[in-house]
């Protein structure tokens, strides 16, 4: 902590920050209210707890979605327990591929994902499951994207145990053919 | 609402909401709102309040727990009953009807419901991350958590459903037949951002109005396709305060109190990969075939909002919302969002909402935006500006659209903007709307001219 001080530039207030740990300036706008600006940040522990074999899956290229184990309701996105029936879900293997649900192009974000923009958000629909999956799609610009679109999923290697593990690039007719197939 | 008392609004105050208020904390914001919500009834003195409800969003932004135990100090409340109320962005919605409850139970005769919230203290980056851990810290944050592009998700599935298979269905190629009807989708969109902003002139505590046109809020930096600047609500700090009573109660301090006279809450699920795809609860003046095929709630709609509605209409008896509600403010964080929400409250069926502007009906009567309409003003929708142009600290928001509906509905719109500009003529009954993370949870309250 330091005594009040000027800074004409907010790059000056981090530089003093970094250096006495917090920086106590007075209002730019002329007043006498002293502001004050500090650092914060924590270590967070949580567990993934009953769907972390949701993310070991995708370390071994596995999208695992649930089904309920009363009303066969299948979730693309892992719920432990039904929302329908309450019942308990087993797991089992979504397919790769689906489609565009829906998609939008974020040219801003969160300050953890701005280095990241422009990047594209999907939410992916399977034949034959009943909800989605949020994720990205990688490759296409806005102007290519579509609902409906075929798309595919890929994996990080090696894997951060993050949803971001998996994300969709563009499936071509020719790979849907030969994935139906097999 | 059979079984239990009426509950009036007898007062209400906003400190103006402002992207930062570096002169006064959380504590002096709420203050300076009771202070003139307190002067605005002189009968009532603070010792008449027998509870607070209190209601800001976020720890985060605060970083200060127990923050609603300081407001209640601060304004000299203590040692009487109160509780802090947070439920999203629904929050301000949410603690106008916890107030009600505890006077609709006898339990209370008069209670303060309060709201503030201080998002200046990180920067937008941090503000976007902050609002974005209220969606799944596992499955939705991670992948790029940002609300913006939520709402975008949600909009260009309802663009899809509504537009592409609809209004565009004979264009054959899909890319083009999608493009076409997004285009659409950004000019209407434009004409909700155009509305609120032009109404905003005339309301002294909104934060950004502007005589807009289409052409200039189209050409907005674009933000989450199809979302741009101008069609989204920006964080602020601000404080809104009501004043609410008992019947036998609320003519002691004044004449013109205002009825509660419904409230409704819905519910879903927190991500939006996981809402259903099932039926409309429909309306009364509602088909089975007006929806058919249709896929309900999707991610394109708001069954949270739709169950509100319900419930809220059922209570205070409303069988036909365009005739027996006079204006509406409800929650614009996104020109999107509006568009659902006239859908989801039943101003228009689902699939009409852009038609719905694009004649004009949620306009203002009295004002020129400059644009061909119709049918202007058959149901002003956000005479305020809305939180497009007045900003949402969350806490507050909800609140504040409170306040205003009280004005609107005690004629006093020329007393407390200095312009009546805004003064919904004859106002009968008005709606607000209270919208928590990407529809997780909504409040609807209808309010009643006695």
């Amino acid at each position: 902590m330091t005594v009040p001080k000027k800074f004409s530039r907010f790059r000056d207030v981090m530089e003093e920050t970094k250096k006495s740990g917090a920086a106590i300036y007075k209002n730019p706008g002329g007043s006498n209210d002293l502001v004050v600006l500090s650092p914060y940040s924590v270590n967070y522990i949580h567990s993934y707890a009953q769907d972390s074999e949701f993310f070991l899956g995708l370390a071994e290229g596995k999208l695992l979605g649930s089904e309920c184990k009363n009303c066969h309701t299948k979730y693309a996105t892992p719920r432990s327990h039904c929302m329908n029936c309450g019942h308990e879900t087993k797991w089992f293997n979504l397919p790769l591929e689906g489609r565009v649900h829906s998609w939008t192009t974020c040219y801003f974000g969160s300050e953890e994902f701005l280095k990241e923009t422009p990047f594209n958000l999907v939410l992916v629909e399977f034949d034959g499951v009943d909800s989605l999956l949020l994720s990205r799609l990688v490759g296409p610009k806005e102007d290519e994207i579509f609902i409906g679109m075929r798309v595919k999923a890929e994996f990080r290697k090696p894997a951060r145990y993050l949803i971001s593990d998996v994300h969709f690039v563009p499936a071509t007719e020719k790979t849907s053919r030969r994935k139906r197939k097999n | 609402m059979p079984g239990q008392r009426k509950v009036y609004a007898i007062s209400g105050g906003v400190t103006k909401f402002a992207k930062a208020h570096s002169e006064m904390d959380f504590r002096l914001m709420v203050k300076r709102a009771y202070d003139y919500a307190m002067e605005d009834v002189p009968k009532l003195k603070p010792s008449d309040i027998e509870s607070s409800r209190i209601s800001y969003f976020s720890d985060h932004f605060a970083r200060q727990l127990k923050a609603a135990s300081m407001v209640q100090d601060f304004l000299g409340l203590n040692p009487r009953d109160s509780r802090r109320i947070e439920w999203g962005g629904a929050t301000g919605g949410q603690a106008i009807q916890a107030g009600w409850e505890t006077i609709a139970s006898g339990r209370n005769d008069v209670c303060l419901v309060a709201g503030f919230e201080t998002m200046s203290h990180v920067e937008t980056w941090k503000g976007n991350e902050f609002i974005a851990l209220a969606s799944d810290t596992n499955f939705d944050y991670p992948v790029g958590g940002f609300y913006t592009g939520y709402y975008a998700l949600m909009v260009q599935r309802h663009i899809y459903e509504y537009l592409r298979k609809k209004k565009f269905s004979k264009i054959r190629d899909e890319r083009e037949a999608q493009h076409a009807a997004t285009k659409e989708a950004k000019r209407v969109m434009a004409m909700v951002s155009v509305k609120n902003h032009i109404n905003a002139l005339h309301n002294p505590y909104s934060q950004y109005p502007e005589k807009l046109t289409i052409a200039e809020a189209l050409g907005r930096e674009l933000i989450a396709y199809p979302l741009n600047r101008s069609s989204i609500c920006t964080m602020s700090d601000g404080a809104a305060v009501m004043i609410l009573a008992s019947e036998e109660t609320a003519y002691k301090y004044t004449d013109n109190p205002v009825l509660i006279s419904g409230v409704g809450c819905g519910t879903d699920t927190m991500r939006l990969a996981d809402r259903p795809q099932g039926k409309v609860p429909r309306f009364a003046w509602e088909t089975e075939e007006d929806y058919s095929g249709l896929k309900y709630p999707g991610v394109h709609s708001f069954r949270a909002g739709r169950t509100a509605a319900l419930e809220a209409y059922k209570n205070a008896r409303i069988h036909n919302p365009l005739e027996d509600i006079s204006f509406v403010e409800l929650h614009d964080a996104y020109a999107s969002s509006e568009i659902q929400t006239y859908e989801d409250i039943g101003l228009c069926r689902y699939g009409q909402g852009y038609e719905f502007v694009d004649q004009g009906h949620p306009f203002m009567k009295n004002i020129d935006y400059g644009l061909r309409l119709a049918h202007a003003g058959t149901m002003p929708v956000n005479p305020s500006g809305g939180l497009i142009a007045c900003g949402h600290p969350v806490g507050a928001t909800g609140i504040m659209q409170g306040v205003f509906a009280f004005w609107q509905l005690q004629n006093t719109i020329k007393k407390h903007f200095g312009d009546d500009t805004l003064q919904v003529k004859g106002a009968r009954r008005g709606l607000i709307h209270s919208h928590a993370g990407t529809g997780s949870a909504v409040t609807v309250t209808i309010l009643e001219r006695v």
